[in-house]
């Protein structure tokens, strides 16, 4: 193999799992680290400037960091790196100051069409450069799924006031109870330079089956029902609930149920239940509040007595594999089965709408009605109009909304700048070495052996009486702090220099994880099955060393590495250095940052 | 010397032996020794072959005297018996034990200046009465603990890192040990695990004294350009004669070898020492020509390894003095006090 390459932002980028996986590159261990320190502030800034909304999403994040956590690699379960970020939120001061300033106006004015996540990531990337940004949303207060339809048990209406008014209080010209209804006027409209669609994909999917109109009155769709209960125009519900449909909205919706006098509330999911699109923890909280998931069963009828709903009728399938893998569901041959209610909630998916938008404006929009917009630039195929959030490319969740919303508004800027909007700023990078003294690193590298901690939740006899008592406590100082010490420090990177290396193997032997290996050169997949353990994980990558003196090169397998910087404590040249690989992504207007 | 503890943390897929353990269960507590010391890595080859042997923890005696070399037994097998004995006392210390329980695997780890000056009398008695145990020097040719001077076996001739040129001759402790009937010698090099692991194993496994020389650079004191015993030198000078595949009892039915080039050794224990031949001529069975062999390459300021000699069919001490099998303190009274016929019985015998 060639000597690795660790120029560039990706190499030491990707060790660092979940700020790699995070789609707004969140500096995760980074932040780890200052809640640690007792540093709630800086925690949360750090947040901030990355994912724009830390106490929302420390409570709501789909949280793709966890996954890819190394300790999830390590032993059972991954850091709470969500949870964490909530620990930030609770427990900082007063950040105010901490806020960007606002420049003096430049000129160019910014529409902004909804105010949900990715919008507001928009005004808030733009207004500080000194845009004149204008918000339109048909709701009368921001935030818009994220307070439409996340149950307040779930997400505090405080939470959202407060991280939502950081952004409106940069000097956003609010536009609520001001829904858009043509783009085309908007457009006449010369005021503005450039406008961003941030809509979302606010059409909830409908099932059209037999019974379905007769029985309408308690046949309700999952996300508009939701932000009813959000919005208290709906207090109450059935005793007998099911909900149809396996993801966060189905899990939304039969929590909220049983909160609003749902007594017997089931799930009913065509899949298989490890297919099923719902998160593994939202599925385990729905499970604790005692709503049992019924699997592989396809709705095939309401039924009704003269019009009010007496139930569902149920066809038994079961899954089948073909050749290729793909998973096919087929009548089992079983009877039917059909389950009595007084109220169905349909959560089976949500669509994109644009009636607001005319076709003849020179916007292409796909066979499948979605908007051709740019996958880097999120320009549509009119130039000064931008795309992002869940608008952009159908329903994903927040974080990416938001990701999308930094993207779009680099794009805005460079716009109404008349710069390249496919010249895109690359991320600040810088490597410090945290060596202090000869057996003293300026990082906790004492890892701790605890296993993932839980957050303590409410009990369900107060908790399921009142839909706006949040459930989750969220971590204490204590818990807080166990469990920021189970982070591996990834972004602490082992940074190794052949030319002063001897080849004593003292990192080879001291290593816990059997990581190193120094060994003849060989292809990438010889090499991987020569190390000291294999390396068997080909998601990660492999460091290798330029020729030693003795011919053979050094190979780190990065799977398990602990980050302990025992290789570079035991290492009697200083070959291995522990540096912090700090990455920061650019947003709009700023200046990438290199030391 | 390090302060932070060894993460218990491990490598997902860690192989367990027979015994259900894994290599990381038979380390010590984390060394104190400097960054990079040859001693670390000669701990990391008794660990693995201590692991692959299946050897259970608490049936092997680590014994050693006074040095940096005799710390290293806190550093690995964290679940043996230890006894760090008074300076150069080693062998005494082993041999009692050995004595009284031949049931334990009995490890001596030395260092030159433990073995080769203040106990180097107890070295060639221990050695010469055919001790059951593996004795390993690790041997780095300096006072690394009293910082740098020469030690018993630092070349005539090489340099300290100060620039001193040393006009004492060295002791070889491996041409010592064959003169003196060790039926197991061997010498290596703490850079090599490929060969030190397997020849530990079959030092352990060995019925009869087996010493083992293991060169072991002082990063800090003795890996210098003028010294005979750093890394680069020994690489430059290493003349390996062969390479051994040690093979337990249980596996040995399905071995492949080649005749001519390889040279199989069946031990007491039924386990099997598969030679690879490197020098050609070379017979590790054969003590007078490996003697002479080692001192003509010697001479050329060669350092040969490898498994130097071995003889399958030693024997211990025990066999010579007709000890009883039975660890002492298993005997009972019925066997310790056999009554006033069997004295009788004794000494109408020696009338």
């Amino acid at each position: 193999m060639q000597r690795t390459s660790t120029d560039g932002p990706d190499y030491f980028h990707k060790v660092v799992d979940c700020q790699w996986a995070c789609p707004a590159h969140t500096p995760v261990p980074e932040y780890i680290r200052l809640i640690a320190d007792g540093r709630y502030s800086d925690a949360y800034m750090v947040n901030w400037r990355s994912n724009v909304f830390p106490g929302i999403l420390g409570r709501t994040c789909d949280r793709p960091c966890e996954p890819a956590c190394r300790r999830g690699r390590v032993e059972d379960e991954p850091v709470a790196i969500c949870r964490l970020k909530r620990v930030a939120a609770d427990n900082k001061t007063d950040i105010t100051a901490f806020l960007p300033q606002v420049a003096p106006r430049n000129g160019k004015t910014v529409a902004l069409v909804g105010a949900g996540p990715a919008a507001l990531t928009v005004a808030r990337d733009l207004a500080p450069l000194g845009y004149h940004v204008v918000v339109f949303d048909g709701d009368a207060k921001a935030g818009g799924m994220i307070r439409r339809q996340i149950p307040r048990f779930r997400l505090p209406e405080e939470v959202i006031d407060e991280e939502v008014g950081y952004i409106t209080g940069l000097g956003i010209d609010m536009r609520l109870g001001q829904r858009i209804d043509s783009l085309k006027s908007l457009l006449q409209d010369e005021t503005y330079d450039a406008v961003f669609v941030g809509t979302g994909a606010p059409r909830g999917r409908d099932l059209d089956l037999p019974g379905r109109k007769e029985a309408a009155a308690n046949i309700h769709i999952g996300i508009d029902w939701l932000s009813s209960v959000a919005f208290e125009h709906v207090e109450r519900i059935g005793k007998r609930v099911i909900v149809l449909g396996g993801g966060n909205t189905a899990m939304d919706c039969c929590r909220t149920s049983r909160r609003l006098g749902g007594e017997d509330v089931k799930v009913i999911v065509r899949s298989g239940f490890d297919e099923m699109k719902a998160s593994p923890w939202e599925k385990e909280d729905a499970l604790h509040e005692d709503i049992p998931i019924l699997n592989f069963l396809v709705p095939k009828e309401f039924t009704h007595d003269n019009g009010r709903l007496t139930g569902v009728i149920f066809e038994k399938v079961v899954a089948q594999f073909d050749e290729s893998g793909r998973r096919k569901l087929v009548a089992s041959g079983e009877p039917d089965q059909h389950f009595e209610c007084d109220d169905v909630l349909v959560a089976v998916g949500q669509e994109n709408a644009f009636p607001w938008i005319e076709r003849d404006l020179g916007l292409d929009f796909d066979e499948w009605g979605m908007p051709k917009v740019d996958e880097v630039t999120f320009q549509s195929t009119l130039p000064k109009v931008f795309f992002g959030g869940d608008s952009a490319f159908g329903p994903k969740n927040i974080i990416w909304a938001v990701a999308q919303g930094h993207d779009a508004a680099i794009s805005i800027d460079r716009f109404c700048q008349d710069q390249d909007v496919r010249d895109r700023p690359p991320p600040g990078t810088t490597m410090v070495s945290q060596k202090m003294g000869i057996h003293e690193w300026s990082y906790d590298n004492d890892i701790s052996n605890d296993l993932r901690h839980r957050v303590p939740l409410r009990g369900k006899d107060e908790s399921l009486k009142n839909v706006k008592l949040e459930v989750e406590l969220g971590f204490d100082l204590q818990l807080g702090l166990a469990e920021a010490q189970r982070c591996l420090n990834c972004d602490v990177q082992t940074v190794f220099a052949e030319p002063i290396c001897i080849e004593c193997d003292a990192c080879v032997d001291i290593c816990p994880v059997d990581a190193i290996t120094f060994t003849a050169n060989g292809e990438e997949g010889d090499l991987r099955m020569r190390l000291s353990a294999p390396a068997l994980n080909l998601t990660q990558d492999l460091y290798v060393s330029g020729e030693l003196k003795t011919g053979r090169v050094m190979v780190k397998d990065e799977d398990v590495c602990l980050h302990c910087g025992l290789c570079a404590e035991r290492c009697p040249t200083g070959a291995w250095d522990m540096q912090q690989f700090t990455l920061e992504m650019t947003h709009a207007g700023e200046k990438p940052c290199a030391r | 010397m390090t302060y932070i503890t060894k993460p218990q943390l491990h490598h997902p897929r860690l192989v367990e032996n027979a015994l259900g353990k894994t290599r990381r269960d038979y380390e010590g507590s984390v060394s104190t020794l400097c960054a990079g010391c040859g001693h670390d890595s000669i701990s990391a080859a008794i660990i693995q072959a201590a692991y692959e042997l299946d050897l259970p923890p608490h049936r092997v005696a680590k014994l050693s005297g006074i040095g940096c070399s005799s710390k290293t037994p806190d550093y690995f097998l964290g679940a043996s018996h230890g006894f760090n004995t008074v300076h150069g006392r080693m062998p005494s210390v082993l041999t009692g034990a050995n004595l009284a329980n031949r049931d334990l695997i009995y490890l001596g780890v030395s260092g030159d200046g433990d073995s080769a000056s203040i106990g180097f009398g107890q070295f060639a008695h221990a050695i010469r009465r055919g001790v059951n145990m593996t004795y390993i020097v690790e041997n780095n040719g300096v006072y690394g603990l009293t910082k740098g001077q020469f030690s018993a076996t630092s070349d005539k001739g090489s340099k300290s890192k100060k620039g001193v040129v040393n006009h004492d001759s060295a002791i070889d402790l491996v041409s010592v040990a064959l003169q003196l009937g060790a039926t197991f010698v061997a010498r290596s090099f703490s850079g090599d695990k490929a060969q030190l692991v397997p020849l530990i194993k079959a030092a352990l496994s060995h019925q009869g004294s087996a010493f083992i020389d293991c060169i072991s650079p002082c990063i800090q004191f003795n890996n210098h350009a003028g010294s005979t015993k750093s890394f680069d030198y020994v690489r430059d000078h290493n003349e390996a004669v062969n390479t051994l595949d040690f093979v337990v009892p249980r596996e040995a039915i399905h071995l492949d070898y080649e005749p001519g080039t390889n040279t199989l050794v069946t031990q007491h224990d039924g386990s099997v020492l598969n030679l690879h031949k490197l020098a050609e001529h070379y017979d590790p069975t054969d003590r007078i020509s490996a003697m002479a062999y080692l001192a003509g390459r010697q001479a050329q300021g060669e350092v040969v390894t490898g498994l130097l000699y071995v003889d399958p069919k030693a024997t211990d001490l025990h066999e010579g003095l007709e000890t009883v099998e039975t660890p002492l303190n298993q005997l009972t009274d019925a066997e310790l006090i056999p009554g006033s016929k069997v004295l009788e019985r004794l000494n109408a015998s020696l009338r």
